[in-house]
């Protein structure tokens, strides 16, 4: 995405280095001291309170029982250690990412442990890897088909609209059809009439892309809104009730134990994981992947080899439309069933976010989405908890989270070179 | 639609670098959207959205379809209903927007009443399209319209339901400052994010708007600070004091309050800012190169930390107009729709008011005649107003592309370069 950043002189940046460095040590230390006080000294996490993290798929077995306080009190203490050797450690900065990942499990488990912590029913780890593993499916695809078009130069922020024609369209058609397979096709179709609008007036009539993009989300947000409000609200028996798409248990696989749900999903899913090894075989491996990368940094250069540069874009563009239609396919047929207005509440900005945080690569955009989709299921899995935390703010979660890591990534994300430059033959 | 200030031309008039950082939508939006494109191509988007408008509703009409069905038999059922769908349907947004000729001898009320309703309709608009339209102009993309709406309503409710010991004209103003104070403190927020932090702005605005409407519907109106408690179950603030809300403009009868006084005086503080502060000089430098100038010695992260609290300061006001105004069918309380969509179509009146202040005014009060005008063809012919999304949205894609709607209509092509000018 873009660029709005400005990079800095090199001087500049040079000398903010070590302020960053400072800042960003000092903030872990202060959140781990936070952490510190409410998850380990808070009463929740009182004197000979049990945290009971359970392992088997039914509730309340196969039950593990920590005292609380100490686990909290010791993962907090390894979050502020990890802050402080950022400040004050001269570590590489190989080794300063590694402890920005150590920082973040601890405080997550921290707080985690705090939640589940005196509760009977326990936190149950195999309904947070599925929860996780569910809400991370649209944000994989909206975050590859994004990768996909930004590699070859084409901001692609109309990942919303994409999700949101897509999860339409399958609702509606599924709905008239009665055949899920239909709905499938038909919005991952949608999707790719939502990403050829995008390619087109981006690279025909060079209309500044970002700006395309959101004005393209304004558009699929009215167009489904209102055929929303002409059919499916006036009778939704006729035009929204899709089937759903089946789960395929995959045998052996499913019976795995803690993991063994993720492998009795259905076909959306699957396709979201399996994608990102294909993505990421195709984009360095591949003739095709070399010359999308060469069209994203340098599309003079590539034009000038031979590469049809705008005939890649097109071509990335409709593969983009497919993977975010199907995106937008998950959202009805593939998960709850019923289309609603807005349904997908800005996760395709979030999926933008996963790929700015996992700097345009496809596996970074992956462990990004992974993070992000665990802040989205974070409200399912501890409204059973009963913790203090109003609902409201669970529900802030996931996007508080992805402005304080965007915020955190900053200047460090550096988009394709050529991405939201429209290119011009001759 | 095209004010042409001499100032504000000038830097569309400079030349294109290729190489010039490709973050200042300011230098880009000036150029595509004021290029080549004439009144006429304006005219001929408007008439093309409105046509695309027209398919939608025919195709979205269950009748008609079956009708289409057996097209071939009998095409006047198709074209019958087809046609009476679509007639009644922007009849009534005429109707609902500008002037209805049945009430030709009618009261005031009845003759200025849709006059009046898109005057109101368009005051928050102009106070979004001027705020998207500073942040433009600085280079920056704000659709945070929401959140910085939703905080500026906050902010104006909170002062005028509690600070009622204030006189009555004193309470007014300090409820609206309150507002453009709350919008400006997001702002602030999103600027520091994004000029000391590089968080993209684009990624930063739209998670706060999702944060403010969690915190306003389920966290805020929850509270017994805030919540009414005579409207239980209902997601309402306590009702601004009679003293702190807008009165109305031309009268008790006609729909329009002072709001309306205030975008206009806004805009004309947003020209000046542009043409003669040395701030709006800088954010116009900043958008157009940011390289050049800070070579040039200017402070980007100021200025564009500046240019985010105006522009969340602007779209504070929407908050506030939205809570104090007549538009309010909560009695001046706050609901958590306050939003009510305006944040995302200020970004569309910018662009098709070509991100210069008074072309925001044009542009407000035709999208302001498109709102007061789709409540009505709601009503009368159950066409979802989402229908004024779409046109509005097709509206800037055609006026951005001015070439496509000289291929449509075949227009002569004076200039060959107006495809390349945004290049």
């Amino acid at each position: 995405m873009t660029t709005a950043t400005i990079t800095p002189h090199a001087e500049v940046a040079e000398e903010t280095k070590d302020r960053s460095r400072l800042v960003a040590g000092l903030a872990e230390v202060l959140v781990g001291a936070f952490g510190l006080w409410a998850f380990g000294l808070g009463s929740r996490t009182g004197d000979g309170v049990r945290a009971l993290i359970g392992f088997g798929v039914k509730a309340g077995t196969y039950q593990l029982s920590l005292p609380a306080k100490g686990v909290a009190l010791g993962l907090s203490a390894l979050a502020i250690l990890c802050g402080l050797v950022t400040v004050f450690a001269p570590v590489s900065v190989v080794v300063r990412r590694w402890i920005a990942g150590v920082y973040l499990v601890a405080m997550v488990l921290a707080f985690l442990v705090w939640a589940a912590a005196g509760q009977s029913a326990g936190l149950p780890i195999p309904s947070v890897v599925l929860q996780t593993a569910l809400a991370t499916v649209p944000l994989v695809l909206g975050s590859m088909s994004a990768l996909l078009s930004e590699r070859s130069g084409v901001v692609n922020i109309a990942v919303e609209g994409q999700f949101l024609a897509g999860a339409f369209t399958a609702a509606l058609t599924a709905s008239m059809t009665g055949n899920v397979w239909v709905g499938l096709v038909a919005g991952m179709a949608a999707g790719v009439a939502m990403s050829m609008l995008l390619a087109f007036f981006a690279n025909r009539y060079l209309i500044e892309q970002v700006v395309l993009g959101v004005v393209i989300n304004v558009l699929a947000a009215g167009l489904t809104g209102f055929l929303y409000d002409r059919l499916m609200a006036g009778n939704g028996a006729e035009y929204n009730s899709p089937p759903l798409l089946k789960n395929w248990h995959i045998p052996g696989l499913d019976s795995i134990p803690v993991i063994g749900q993720l492998f009795q999903q259905n076909i959306v899913f699957y396709a979201a994981y399996l994608i990102v090894p294909v993505l990421w075989y195709l984009l360095y491996q591949t003739r095709w992947g070399l010359r999308t990368r060469a069209v994203g940094e340098h599309p003079l250069a590539a034009d000038t080899v031979g590469i049809k540069v705008l005939g890649l874009r097109y071509q990335n563009l409709f593969y983009a439309g497919l993977l975010s239609g199907l995106g937008g396919v998950w959202f009805t047929i593939g998960n709850t069933g019923l289309f609603g207005k807005n349904m997908t509440a800005g996760k395709g900005y979030i999926a933008l976010a996963a790929l700015i945080v996992g700097r345009w690569s496809p596996l970074g955009a992956f462990a990004s989405s992974l993070m992000f989709g665990f802040a989205l299921a974070l409200q399912y899995f501890l409204s059973p908890l009963g913790t203090p935390i109003p609902t409201a703010f669970l529900q802030m979660t996931p996007y508080a989270v992805t402005i304080f890591v965007v915020a955190v990534i900053g200047k460090k994300a550096r988009p394709p070179a050529a991405s939201n430059k429209p290119f011009k033959k001759g | 639609m095209t004010t042409q200030d001499p100032q504000d031309a000038a830097p569309d008039a400079l030349p294109d670098n290729p190489d010039t950082a490709p973050s200042n939508w300011g230098r880009l939006a000036g150029n595509i959207f004021t290029a080549q494109s004439t009144p006429l191509v304006t005219l001929l988007a408007i008439v093309l959205a409105l046509l695309v408008g027209a398919i939608l509703i025919i195709i979205s009409d269950p009748a008609a379809m079956r009708e289409l069905g057996y097209f071939f038999s009998r095409p006047s059922d198709f074209f019958n209903t087809a046609w009476h769908d679509v007639q009644s349907g922007y009849s009534d947004l005429f109707k609902g927007s500008i002037f209805n000729p049945s009430y030709i001898n009618g009261t005031p009320s009845q003759f200025f009443g849709p006059i009046t309703s898109t005057l109101e309709d368009a005051t928050p608009l102009i106070f979004g399209g001027l705020a998207v339209t500073v942040a433009f102009r600085g280079g920056m993309f704000n659709i945070g319209g929401q959140g910085m709406t939703i905080v500026g309503a906050i902010a104006t409710v909170y002062v005028a339901f509690s600070w009622t010991g204030l006189p009555g004209p004193l309470h007014l103003i300090v409820s609206i400052l309150a507002g453009i104070v709350g919008g400006g403190a997001l702002g602030l927020l999103v600027g520091w994010l994004k000029a000391r932090r590089g968080a993209h702005e684009v990624v930063v605005t739209i998670m706060l708007n999702y944060v403010m409407y969690f915190f306003l519907q389920n966290y805020l109106l929850t509270t017994p600070a805030f919540h009414d408690p005579t409207k239980a179950g209902q997601s309402l603030s306590k009702p601004a004091a009679h003293g702190s809300v807008l009165p109305h403009l031309f009268g008790h009868e006609l729909n329009t309050d002072i709001g309306l006084l205030i975008a206009l005086a806004a805009t004309i503080l947003v020209a000046w800012f542009f043409q003669r502060s040395k701030l709006g000089f800088e954010i116009r430098a900043v958008g157009l190169n940011p390289a050049a100038a800070r070579t040039a010695g200017i402070s980007v992260a100021r200025v564009q930390i500046w240019a985010m609290v105006i522009s969340g300061g602007l779209m504070g006001l929407i908050g506030m107009s939205q809570v104090l105004g007549l538009n309010n069918p909560n009695n001046n309380s706050l609901s958590p729709n306050v939003d009510a969509n305006l944040g995302f179509n200020a970004i569309t009146v910018a662009l098709l008011g070509r991100t210069k202040p008074w072309g925001v005014v044009w542009a407000s009060l035709l999208y302001g005649a498109f709102q007061a005008g789709a409540s009505v063809m709601q009503a009368n012919d159950h066409i979802s107003t989402d229908i004024i999304g779409v046109i509005e949205a097709l509206i800037v894609i055609f006026v951005s592309a001015p070439q496509l709607i000289k291929e449509i209509f075949r227009l002569r092509n004076r200039d060959a370069a107006t495809v390349g000018a945004a290049a």
